[in-house]
């Protein structure tokens, strides 16, 4: 027992050593995550603030420039072309100039002030139609809260059904929230799932390997002797994302440190399971490294990261029980934002146990057993 | 005496092509290229084309029914018709909220008690609550609640009771993908990341691998010139690029049927450069570090990476801080993600074209240039 200890320590010690050795992989593995957090976390968002328009008012009345005002005040729209037909306007969508077109119609002050519906086209840019849905929502709000404000100040009758709206846990619906503890698991997963694939293969590739075999190693301390400083590694990766997220921007922790991270030792371990399988399974590091990526593609795409795993084809969605990345999503999600507790993510947790059950002894067997 | 200029160039010739022999020899006796090649672009193209759906549709709600008059219904049957809703009658507000903490529903209708009295007043309320955790599905909800509200009221409207609508309304219309498929703008993306991973992630690894087993000294000592090993090492892996290419646009208009509205020509024209840039950055990384771990872990971050997020293939380039936006101009992707969505979707807009496939030209002299200089003939 002593002896096993003994070995894995031994193990891990000089597995340490080889990732931490060069002076350029050790920054390889702390600045990066630091950095991708922070360019990803502003980048990766769908809330625009900067939706530069061109307007077509065919009406030209007060009531038109106080929509347009209503617009330009927003802060989200700028407008960047005033045209008198929409057939103007098109070269301005064409090339980018302009995210919208704003067309008034010619009795939108009439059809107000008599009470009946006034109409205003939005064109957008269907070259992106995420985007672009969302900068039509944003128009129809702003005309909401304009249809309140002139049918108040014309003494017209309110409207008869109103539609009042929350947003439970993240009140200003800021993606912003939703994505960076999102990002604690991606970006933990790409990194570590990397590296581990590259610890067998590699000594597979240089010859080591064998070395390692015929010493007195049992299969399974090889393998804990390899999982654990991988999951040291992202262990240390996901707390500076999970810093970066808290001090830099400020997103509010609601629930407790010993179920995230409990989470993530499952998480990484279910991740390393799978990384360590691939590395067995591939003889070269090229192989293991392109299978890794051919699997990442599919495990980040369907993880629930940029858009609900719920709208997936059912076939898909079995594919997703097998991914870690989207129960490390829904734990860190529900951890940080909603204070999830460890009776809730039970389910979760214990999907990532299997995974990490299977996969980690099923590398140890392949070590001696795989085919050449 | 020096040899005929013929003969020298006869002879760079032949030396390249026994290059190219031998990397092809290589990318077909190993199956991971074969993978990246080929099964990579058709696996995104099924994942990005069926699994990848920012469509939001049938989007679970649960409506509180605290009112039992037949206004009540009548609301609610505007969630109940609508297509983006798939809607659950439940009785009370804390069945609704357990449904929502569960994440079973993701929005909560609730239809106050004093619902039909407050219609015939003119002022009745609908809360909808949506779970923000998911805020792009939130938002998009609370657009179609309003929808459904409106729906419901044109359906009064037409039996003859008029109540009053929301006095100004927005008639939205979609130019380039009249039809609102988010399958448009996703395989113009998936082209994009298949030209990133076979173009960078695979030169790097091979040739890194070359440095770090010493066989690229090796070549130095044959009459190799390095400019030679450079087109012999890159010509097979560019036409694994353009393999990948064919696949994933044949994939694309046959399959999900994307328009292609530019020209096919323009299309291969600009995707050969964005390959070129993606060639060149994967050669460059190998020969600075010459180590597959360390090519490998840079390549990811300078990249594949800023494919998916620094594009504006998912997410909108100008609503980003100004310091990001500049950092995108960097990455050769959000060139040829602007070129690719406007060829398939707008057509050949020139205005578009022309600098952006000028950007990509730039770019990919520079790092081929940059190739030559670091894998020039020096044992370090």
């Amino acid at each position: 027992m002593i002896e096993t200890l003994f070995r894995i320590a031994a193990l891990m010690r000089k597995e340490l050593r080889v990732i931490l050795k060069d002076p350029r992989s050790r920054i390889a593995l702390i600045l990066p995550p630091i950095l991708q957090c922070l360019i990803f976390g502003y980048a990766a968002t769908y809330d625009l603030n900067n939706v530069p328009y061109a307007l077509v008012d065919h009406d030209r009345s007060a009531a038109s420039r106080a929509f347009v005002a209503r617009l330009d005040g927003s802060r989200i729209f700028t407008r960047v072309a005033t045209f008198e037909q929409t057939g103007l306007a098109a070269a301005y969508l064409e090339d980018k100039r302009a995210a919208l077109i704003v067309v008034i119609s010619r009795d939108f002050e009439r059809n107000l002030n008599a009470g009946k519906t006034a109409s205003v086209q939005v064109i957008a840019d269907g070259r992106n139609s995420n985007t672009a849905g969302i900068a039509q929502g944003y128009v129809s709000a702003i005309a909401a809260a304009f249809s309140q404000e002139w049918r108040a100040a014309h003494g017209l009758a309110a409207e008869t059904v109103r539609v009042t709206t929350r947003a439970w846990y993240n009140p200003s619906l800021e993606t912003r929230w939703n994505m960076i503890p999102a990002l604690i698991g991606t970006i933990t997963m790409l990194m570590t799932m990397m590296l581990t694939a590259m610890s067998v293969a590699r000594e597979r590739e240089e010859g080591t390997f064998d070395q390692l075999l015929v010493a007195p190693f049992r299969p399974a301390e090889i393998m804990v002797g390899k999982a654990v400083p991988s999951m040291l590694v992202g262990i240390v990766q996901s707390s500076l994302i999970f810093l970066v997220a808290l001090f830099w921007f400020r997103i509010p922790f609601a629930g407790s440190y010993a179920v995230l991270y409990l989470g993530l030792v499952f998480f990484l371990a279910a991740s390393i399971g799978i990384g360590l399988f691939l590395s067995s399974i591939a003889a070269t590091m090229q192989q293991a490294m392109i299978l890794t990526f051919v699997l990442l593609m599919p495990f980040m795409l369907l993880s629930g990261l940029m858009a609900p795993a719920e709208n997936m084809p059912v076939v898909l969605q079995y594919f997703t029980m097998i991914n870690p990345l989207y129960y490390a999503i829904s734990i860190a999600r529900r951890v940080y934002l909603e204070g999830a507790g460890l009776e809730q993510l039970l389910p979760d947790m214990l999907a990532l146990v299997a995974i990490a059950a299977v996969t980690l002894p099923f590398a140890a067997w392949l070590f001696r057993n795989r085919l050449t | 005496m020096s040899p005929p200029v013929i003969v020298q160039e006869r002879s760079a010739l032949r030396r390249i092509a026994a290059l190219i022999r031998k990397e092809t020899y290589q990318v077909f006796r190993d199956p991971s290229s074969i993978a990246i090649g080929i099964v990579m672009p058709l696996l995104l193209l099924v994942l990005f084309g069926y699994g990848l759906n920012l469509d939001v549709k049938n989007v679970p709600v649960a409506l509180v029914m605290e009112d039992a008059s037949s206004d009540a219904r009548g609301a609610a049957s505007g969630f109940e018709l609508s297509p983006s809703f798939d809607a659950v009658t439940v009785k009370t507000m804390a069945e609704a909220e357990r449904l929502l903490l569960g994440g079973t529903v993701k929005a909560i209708v609730r239809i106050p008690p004093d619902f039909a009295r407050r219609v015939a007043l003119g002022s009745a309320e609908i809360q909808v609550i949506v779970h923000g955790a998911d805020a792009n599905t939130a938002r998009i909800s609370l657009g179609y609640a309003q929808g459904a509200i409106a729906s419901w009221l044109a359906r009064e409207a037409a039996r003859g009771r008029i109540l009053a609508p929301a006095s100004v309304s927005i008639e939205n219309r979609l130019w380039f993908n009249e039809a609102n498929e988010s399958t448009y703008f996703l395989v113009p993306g998936l082209i994009v990341l298949v030209m990133t991973l076979i173009g960078a992630l695979l030169t790097t690894l091979v040739v890194a691998r070359e440095w770090e087993r010493g066989t690229f000294e090796a070549l130095f000592v044959t009459p190799v010139r390095s400019i030679e090993v450079l087109v012999g090492k890159t010509i097979p892996y560019f036409v694994l690029g353009l393999l990948g290419l064919a696949l994933s646009v044949i994939g694309g208009l046959v399959l999900f049927g994307v328009p292609l509205r530019g020209s096919l020509l323009v299309l291969t024209g600009v995707s050969v450069l964005y390959l070129l840039v993606a060639l060149g950055i994967g050669l460059v990384i190998s020969s600075a570090t010459k180590s597959q771990f360390l090519a490998s872990q840079i390549c990811l971050v300078v990249t594949f990476l800023p494919a998916v997020m620094l594009s504006g293939f998912m997410f909108d380039l100008r609503s980003m801080p100004w310091v990001v936006q500049l950092i995108t101009y960097v990455f050769p992707a959000r060139y040829f993600v602007s070129l690719l969505q406007t060829l398939f979707l707008a057509g050949n807009v020139w205005s578009v074209i022309l600098p952006n496939a000028a950007v990509l030209a730039a770019m990919a002299t520079f790092l081929m240039a940059l190739a030559v200089r670091l894998t020039r003939k020096r044992i370090g």
